[in-house]
């Protein structure tokens, strides 16, 4: 589903930093992928990369077959396939609950209202937040936000859904609410990409952790591999961290 | 969005002090002025005014040709006056309580048959309406021109961009009385004479005084419509993209409305500015309202009169024009 070779990223400004040096992953459909690594390790610039809000300096990502670094390649199309959630949910503020999970059903897949309409309330309903349809988003917590934010990600169908750390804006007592509607995501077979510091999550959900450090892939495996017996000092030295 | 409601806390009686002081000082100047005109011996004549607004004017009704009055036929409540010598035969239209003549008076050509009056316009009202229809037309190109330079002003290809700081640097540095004088005298004269050749007919100079204006008020705008769009949250760019938006349609339904309610500000005093601005275009033979008056001060003698009521009538169209931009403002806040 998520092929990526020796993909290489250097940002020049304010300095140089090497943000991903020889990352390759490969990630199957319906798998659960947990990226966890101290702060400017790259984990979040590796997963804009998957949909391009960063362009890679070389190598290669594939996204459903469709090499993404290729020149010729729409990336709006791939775009609409995989859907991302941001930390700071970046819903749109002149829209209501309701318009923010239609617009790009309308927009981009080219859904009557009515279509919309009927998809995202139903996709309201499964995030559990159907009743504010109507009001605009800065009457809504922040979890229920991010609620939204998932919705309007799901309503465009993708195969595919980044999380850039979810849950990290949010606070504590709204973390549970965000994590439960990615749980039922994991559950349904979502192929899903999740930058995240909710170490419960990735050990209850995931089917593979990464661990990042300055721009690499240092270890990579099972939840039970990576909490109970990880390799790397760098590794045993972020988990005794945060845990 | 409601005021939240305030207590109300009495004022201190040195608030009042100053709020009398305030216009103490206003009534000051205001008979001072006054004195003083009395001073040089100058005659204040306000009601002489409204006639450049608005006038009674005498139309004469006169025969082109000699002869007598042959008939006088009534119709409605108009007279037709027949004028008659031998063959040739004029009839004449003239209002009833207008008739100067009577059947058999002899009429040599020149003479009135009849007058009527009729409210025309004056040269006042005609100049604010030329203000008025200056300003809205090179507000409207203004914007467009804004929006498309402040567009390519931060866009990533170089000639887009390139070419816009261009327009915005030479507008922005250079006086806009030169630069109406380069329309009118280079740019017109230019286009003007090539029009000629080809044997079309030429631009009036009211359109090389819009485009003057219009070009000045897009290079503003297209500053503020860059501020505008760069004040907003790189996260929304984001999030429409990373929905499949291309970017035109992300500028269209994310970025652009909301720009637009935080540039509604500075816009409207942008705007504000032109119609002053546009008080120049009297140098290029517009008489708008600024040139308009200056002829009739040299008519009628009263500039102080006049002047004041010029910027009186500036200040009521760029008055409505902010009130205007605050409703608008107001009803997309609540929206």
């Amino acid at each position: 589903m998520i092929d990526v070779r020796h993909v290489y990223k250097t940002f020049r400004t304010p300095h140089e930093v090497q943000a991903l040096v020889d990352v390759t992953v490969k990630i199957d459909p319906g798998e659960v992928v947990v990226v966890i690594g101290p702060s400017g390790s790259g984990k979040s610039t590796f997963l804009r990369c998957l949909n391009q809000l960063e362009m890679a300096d070389s190598g290669h990502i594939w996204i459903d077959g469709t090499d993404i670094m290729n020149p010729k390649t729409d990336i709006n199309k791939i775009r609409a396939e995989v859907g991302m959630v941001f930390q700071s949910f970046n819903l749109f503020p002149h829209k209501t609950v309701l318009e923010n999970v239609t617009l790009a059903q309308i927009v981009v897949r080219k859904r009557t209202k009515a279509q919309a309409v009927e998809k995202a309330m139903g996709l309201l309903e499964k995030v559990g937040i159907k009743e504010k349809a109507g009001g605009y988003p800065d009457q809504l917590s922040g979890g229920q936000q991010q609620r939204v934010a998932i919705a309007r990600a799901l309503a465009m169908d993708p195969k595919i859904m980044l999380f850039d750390e979810p849950t990290s804006a949010l606070d504590p007592e709204m973390i549970g609410e965000v994590l439960d509607v990615m749980k039922t995501l994991a559950r349904e077979g979502m192929t899903m990409v999740v930058v995240t510091h909710e170490m419960g999550f990735a050990r209850e959900v995931a089917d593979r952790v990464i661990f990042m450090d300055e721009g690499a892939i240092v270890e990579e495996g099972t939840p039970e591999h990576f909490f109970k017996n990880p390799i790397h000092d760098r590794t045993k030295l972020f988990l005794s961290q945060i845990l | 969005m409601g005021s939240s409601p305030s207590i109300k806390t009495p004022k201190p009686t040195a608030y009042y002090l100053w709020v009398g002081v305030f216009f103490l000082i206003i009534f000051g100047l205001a008979s001072a002025l006054y004195y003083a005109t009395l001073k040089i011996d100058y005659v204040w004549r306000w009601y002489r005014i409204p006639q450049y607004f608005i006038y009674l004017d005498q139309v004469e009704i006169r025969s082109q040709i000699q002869g007598t009055v042959d008939r006088l036929t009534p119709k409605e409540d108009q007279i037709l006056v027949e004028v008659r010598e031998g063959d040739a035969a004029e009839t004449y239209a003239v209002p009833k309580d207008g008739l100067r003549v009577a059947e058999g008076d002899f009429i040599y050509p020149g003479d009135m048959l009849g007058s009527y009056s009729k409210w025309r316009v004056g040269i006042l009202m005609k100049g604010l309406w030329l203000t008025l229809k200056v300003s809205v037309i090179a507000i409207l190109f203004g914007v467009i021109i804004g929006l498309f330079g402040g567009l390519a002003r931060i866009s990533k290809n170089p000639a887009a961009k390139w070419l816009s700081i261009t327009y915005i640097e030479l507008i922005r540095g250079s006086p806009l009385l030169v630069q109406i004088f380069i329309w009118y005298f280079v740019l017109g004269t230019l286009i003007n004479t090539i029009l000629a050749r080809q044997g079309i007919s030429q631009v009036p100079p009211l359109w090389f005084g819009v485009a003057a204006l219009a070009s000045f008020a897009g290079a503003y705008v297209a500053e503020i419509v860059r501020a505008g769009i760069q004040s907003i949250h790189r996260g929304q760019t984001e999030a429409s993209r990373s929905l499949g938006m291309t970017y035109v349609q992300s500028m269209i339904h994310v970025i652009l409305p909301q720009a637009l309610r935080r540039i509604l500000p500075p816009l409207a005093g942008q705007f504000i500015s032109l119609i002053k601005d546009s008080s120049l275009l009297g140098i290029i033979a517009i008489r708008e309202l600024t040139k308009a008056t200056r002829e009739v001060v040299t008519t009628s003698l009263q500039p102080f009169e006049l002047w004041f009521l010029c910027a009186l009538l500036y200040l009521f169209l760029t008055f409505t024009l902010s009130m205007l931009l605050q409703y608008l403002e107001r009803r997309h806040l609540v929206t």
